[in-house]
């Protein structure tokens, strides 16, 4: 098969427990262009240049093809696009407005402040499966914990989940490449679903003007933004933007790593008796199964030669985090999951400007809650393998995740 | 003996002499090794001195250098070398003891450049910025609350420790010989940003003065301080940031290439002798080496830079020990930061080596920029304020020669780049040699290529 | 402990500071100040600290030699 027809494969749902035959394939050439005139870069070092490289644009009002710029921005209903689709200087006045809030230089202890609530949670849904001799990993689990501490970083009422929860499968849903399954409608649902949380996000931004909480929003809505040149209308996009990346891809990386963990037995004895290496193993985990496979959005301002290859300006650019994560150029035999390989520079969270916002919390809810599940899970094994995964991917990772046990440590 | 036996002696136990140490065990160096340090520490690290240490947010001998690996050496330290015996292959030691080698490192590095009237450097109040002893002793004058500070000489020790003081709130005087700080390093356009923001933040910066005498008050204690333009000001404390002078003394009369410029060699870290022929058993690496690097036409290069002490020491030790066809030469870019008044300033290259300098990312007025220098129309050095991201970029145009001013669009910053004079204080230093690239990514892999001959 | 940050490779992530703020603080948008012998209690967040540097450029050495041992170093002199 010819190297034209990877994206559409990738896509195809048939190829959603293992794309990596199809991302070793795409190594074989440096830059692959597609049908539509799609590049996907998916060796190690190219992503990592192009990531770091100021004439590669997210904006997709640089896209030359217009109709590849995908209509979901331009036709927000009139809202703004959020960071991540923005270029320096106006991502960077955006993203800083939002760090304000969030970590270093004004608030670096608040991550760390809100790692020592998780274990509480956690333990909370656990103790919750007490009883039952199969779970599913992913709803009884993997969703409402990331969801339960997006929920309380932002100030979003826990019990609004049954409304958000649509919400956020329409985004997701709208962002999904596929060519499959009418995408203009899966665009529009997914318009309709972000407007309809900008109003939600709105009230209860509004409810915190002048009686601030202990919670993100109430910092932002609070903050003086006046010589910032960000408009107000801003805070409330990037807010659902935040809300929505925060439930969705830390599901799918505690998903991802009990399957992993599952699949590999001997770390997991490793790490249940080491914990400390929990960390390590989260890393490679995010280089191994990562919850963001690639970054769809880039574009570059001007010709750009890479690996002797010239991308011209102006075409719609992939980068294939997952495949660069799996370059035997890079990493030495990169298909084995192993915590304890050094110099793990992996490219799960992205990396440059835009690399992951999010990353220090999904680290930290990865590592306690896998380190409890292996404590707690006696005798844990899959119900199933491959588990049926979501349709997306791009965010990819298991739908369900039935997992067999033989009774709950205390 | 082969390459993995035998004695090896490191002179300098700071950080080019740890990785040395280290490197030489983990490539499978079964000798003797010993380590010789003048000063009575353990390895320990030098930059955040100036920063965390003097800010007052670490204690000072919070610094101590962690190890890559246990190494396995005999350590001299509080001893100084004083003599070399390349003939008896002897290091001769301050206790009166000689160290026999079979090869040898010279890592001794650089000392602050004393203030040159001893007199007046001996008043109560005149302190320098290198050592562990330096800092706790600045940190307590800055601590017993000075009426004012005087900083002499405004490179980058002397503007870090002037922006330490006003963000303890003390009123500091910084004098400069040349036009505005950091000029030597950065060049004229960027050492205007870095004079803006010394203002900004509330230091009394004087650019074109010297120093032209430090007074007591008749009890040995620091008074006043008299610049050349006339004035007088009264100050508690003075901090002498004159740069740093290349320990080689003790290297007089050994036949090595060693002066006040440093120690010369080769790009595989092998000293020359007098006579520019390079020995087999004598390396050197680290503040105290000047060895030739391709990518600025082979001129000999001597940087006073963390991450050059870190890679030249790996290069030379790998060397050391490895036969004629696995030694690698010595081509990392230069690099160094400095953060000051809260601006995380970032280096690629060597921006002195340059005729023009264009910002190519961000904004000067926001403090937030990328800017590239080129010579004769290639990229030479890449300087970044908040924007250290970028900057790895810049490094692959440094290595690959490519056109300078760079004729595309970046991030936000759309059309041709306004192209300025690098206005660096003595460009009568750069000659026109060959134009190479630097190509490789594996320490194995890195060679240089020839782009153009010398024009 | 024992911890140093390669700051030539540093780019700001700010990683280290959200996961061990008592340990790794921002000066400013994105230069690192570190204490390279903090207390013994702050292992656990130091070791998460080190694994999520996006460029690995932590290197921390665990154990029982923490700051410089200034009584050994006037045993020494």
């Amino acid at each position: 098969m010819t190297t034209e027809t990877l994206l559409r494969r990738i896509t195809d749902y048939g190829n959603r427990a293992d794309p990596y035959p199809l991302y070793e394939e795409l190594r074989a050439t440096p830059v692959a262009r597609q049908e539509d005139g799609t590049r996907l870069v998916g060796t190690y070092r190219e992503i990592l240049h192009l990531l770091h490289d100021p004439r590669i644009s997210s904006d997709l009002r640089n896209r030359r093809h217009r109709e590849r710029a995908a209509p979901d921005d331009e036709d927000d209903q009139g809202l703004p696009p959020a960071f991540l689709k923005l270029d320096p200087p106006a991502h960077d006045r955006m993203r800083r407005l939002f760090m304000r809030h969030f970590g270093p230089p004004h608030s670096p202890r608040r991550v760390s402040a809100l790692g020592e609530e998780l274990p509480g949670i956690i333990t909370g849904l656990v103790d919750g499966l007490a009883g039952r001799n199969r779970i599913d990993v992913v709803d009884d689990f993997a969703y409402p914990f990331p969801v339960t501490v997006i929920c309380r970083l932002l100030g979003v009422p826990r019990e609004d989940e049954p409304r958000f929860h649509v919400w956020a499968d329409a985004v997701v849903a709208s962002i999904d490449p596929g060519p499959e399954e009418n995408p203009g409608e899966r665009r529009r649902a997914g318009q309709q679903a972000k407007a309809e949380m900008g109003l939600y996000m709105s009230g209860l931004m509004a409810d915190r003007r002048g009686s601030p909480r202990d919670d993100m929003l109430s910092g932002l809505v609070n903050d003086d933004i006046a010589d910032s040149g960000v408009e107000p209308v801003e805070l409330v996009t990037n807010s659902v933007l935040l809300f929505v990346a925060g439930h969705e891809t830390t599901v799918n990386l505690i998903a991802n790593g009990m399957l992993t963990l599952l699949r590999n037995p001997e770390v997991l004895a490793d790490l249940r008796a080491a914990p400390a290496a929990m960390p390590q193993a989260v890393e490679e985990l995010l280089r191994f199964e990562p919850p963001v496979h690639m970054l769809t959005q880039r574009t570059p301002l001007t010709d750009v030669e890479i690996a002797g290859v010239v991308i011209p300006e102006g075409v719609p650019l992939s980068l294939v985090l997952a495949s660069g994560n799996r370059d035997p150029q890079r990493f030495t035999d990169p298909d084995r999951f192993d915590p304890w390989r050094p110099d793990n520079q992996h490219l799960g969270f992205g990396g440059g400007v835009h690399g992951c916002f999010g990353a220090p919390l999904a680290r930290l809810e990865a590592q306690l809650a896998l380190t409890e599940l292996i404590r707690r899970l006696d005798s844990p094994r899959l119900a199933a393998d491959p588990p049926e995964y979501r349709r997306n991917p791009v965010l990819r990772g298991p739908r369900r995740l039935l997992v067999d046990f033989d009774g709950m440590r205390p | 003996m082969t390459g993995r036996d035998g004695r090896i002696v490191v002179v300098g136990a700071s950080l080019a002499g740890l990785r040395a140490a280290e490197t030489l065990r983990d490539e499978g160096f079964t000798g003797s090794l010993t380590v010789v340090g003048e000063e009575r520490h353990e390895p320990y690290d030098r930059p955040p001195l100036s920063k965390q240490v003097l800010l007052g947010r670490v204690p000072p001998d919070h610094v101590a250098l962690p190890a890559r690996r246990p190494v396995d050496a005999d350590w001299r330290l509080g001893v100084r070398a004083t003599g070399l015996d390349l003939e008896k292959r002897l290091v001769r030691l301050s206790d009166g003891a000689d160290l026999p080698f079979d090869r040898l490192l010279v890592a001794t590095g650089v000392r602050a450049r004393p203030w040159p009237d001893e007199a007046q450097a001996a008043l109560d109040g005149v302190v320098g910025v290198r050592t562990l002893e330096d800092a706790r002793g600045l940190l307590e004058r800055l601590e017993a609350g000075p009426r004012r500070v005087l900083v002499i000489g405004a490179g980058f020790t002397g503007s870090e420790m002037a922006s330490v003081c006003r963000e303890r709130g003390l009123d500091v005087v910084v004098a400069e010989r040349g036009g505005a700080p950091l000029i030597g390093a950065l060049g004229g356009v960027l050492a205007e940003v870095a004079a803006d923001i010394q203002r900004a933040h509330g230091v009394d910066l004087r650019c074109g003065v010297t120093v032209t005498a430090l007074e007591g008050d008749g009890r040995g204690r620091l008074a006043r301080a008299r610049l050349s333009d006339g004035a007088a000001l009264e100050v508690d404390v003075a901090v002498v940031a004159l740069g740093a002078v290349r320990n080689t003394e003790w290297l007089a009369g050994s036949g090595l290439a060693a002066g006040p410029r440093g120690v010369a060699c080769d790009a595989g870290c092998h000293a020359f002798d007098l006579n520019g022929v390079v020995t087999d058993d004598v390396f050197v690496a680290g503040d105290v080496a000047r060895f030739p690097h391709p990518v600025y036409e082979y001129q000999l290069l001597a940087l006073e830079h963390w991450g050059n002490a870190v890679a030249q020491a790996e290069v030379a030790a790998h060397n050391m020990v490895s036969p004629g066809v696995r030694k690698r030469p010595h081509l990392s870019l230069p690099a160094f930061w400095s953060s000051q008044f809260g601006v995380n300033i970032k280096s690629l290259g060597v921006p002195s080596f340059a005729d023009e300098v264009a910002v190519v990312q961000g904004s000067v007025e926001e403090r937030r920029f990328v800017a590239v220098y080129g010579y004769q129309g290639r990229v030479t050095a890449a300087v970044a304020f908040d924007q250290a991201m970028w900057l790895d970029f810049y490094g692959r145009l440094i290595e690959a020669a490519a056109p300078f001013p760079p004729g595309f669009d970046t991030v936000g910053r759309p059309g041709k780049p306004e192209v300025l004079p690098a206005d660096v204080p003595d460009p009568a230093v750069l000659s026109h040699g060959p134009t190479v690239a630097v190509t490789g990514h594996l320490p194995d892999e890195r060679r240089v290529t020839l782009l153009r001959p010398p024009g | 402990m024992r911890l140093m940050v390669d700051l030539n490779r540093c780019q700001g992530y700010g990683q280290c500071v959200f996961l061990a703020p008592e340990v790794f603080s921002l000066h400013g948008e994105e230069a690192l100040l570190y204490d390279a012998a903090p207390d013994e209690g702050q292992i656990e967040r130091v070791r998460r600290a080190a694994a999520a540097c996006p460029v690995q450029a932590i290197l921390v050495e665990e154990g029982p030699r923490a700051g410089l041992d200034t009584e050994a170093d006037r045993d020494r002199a």
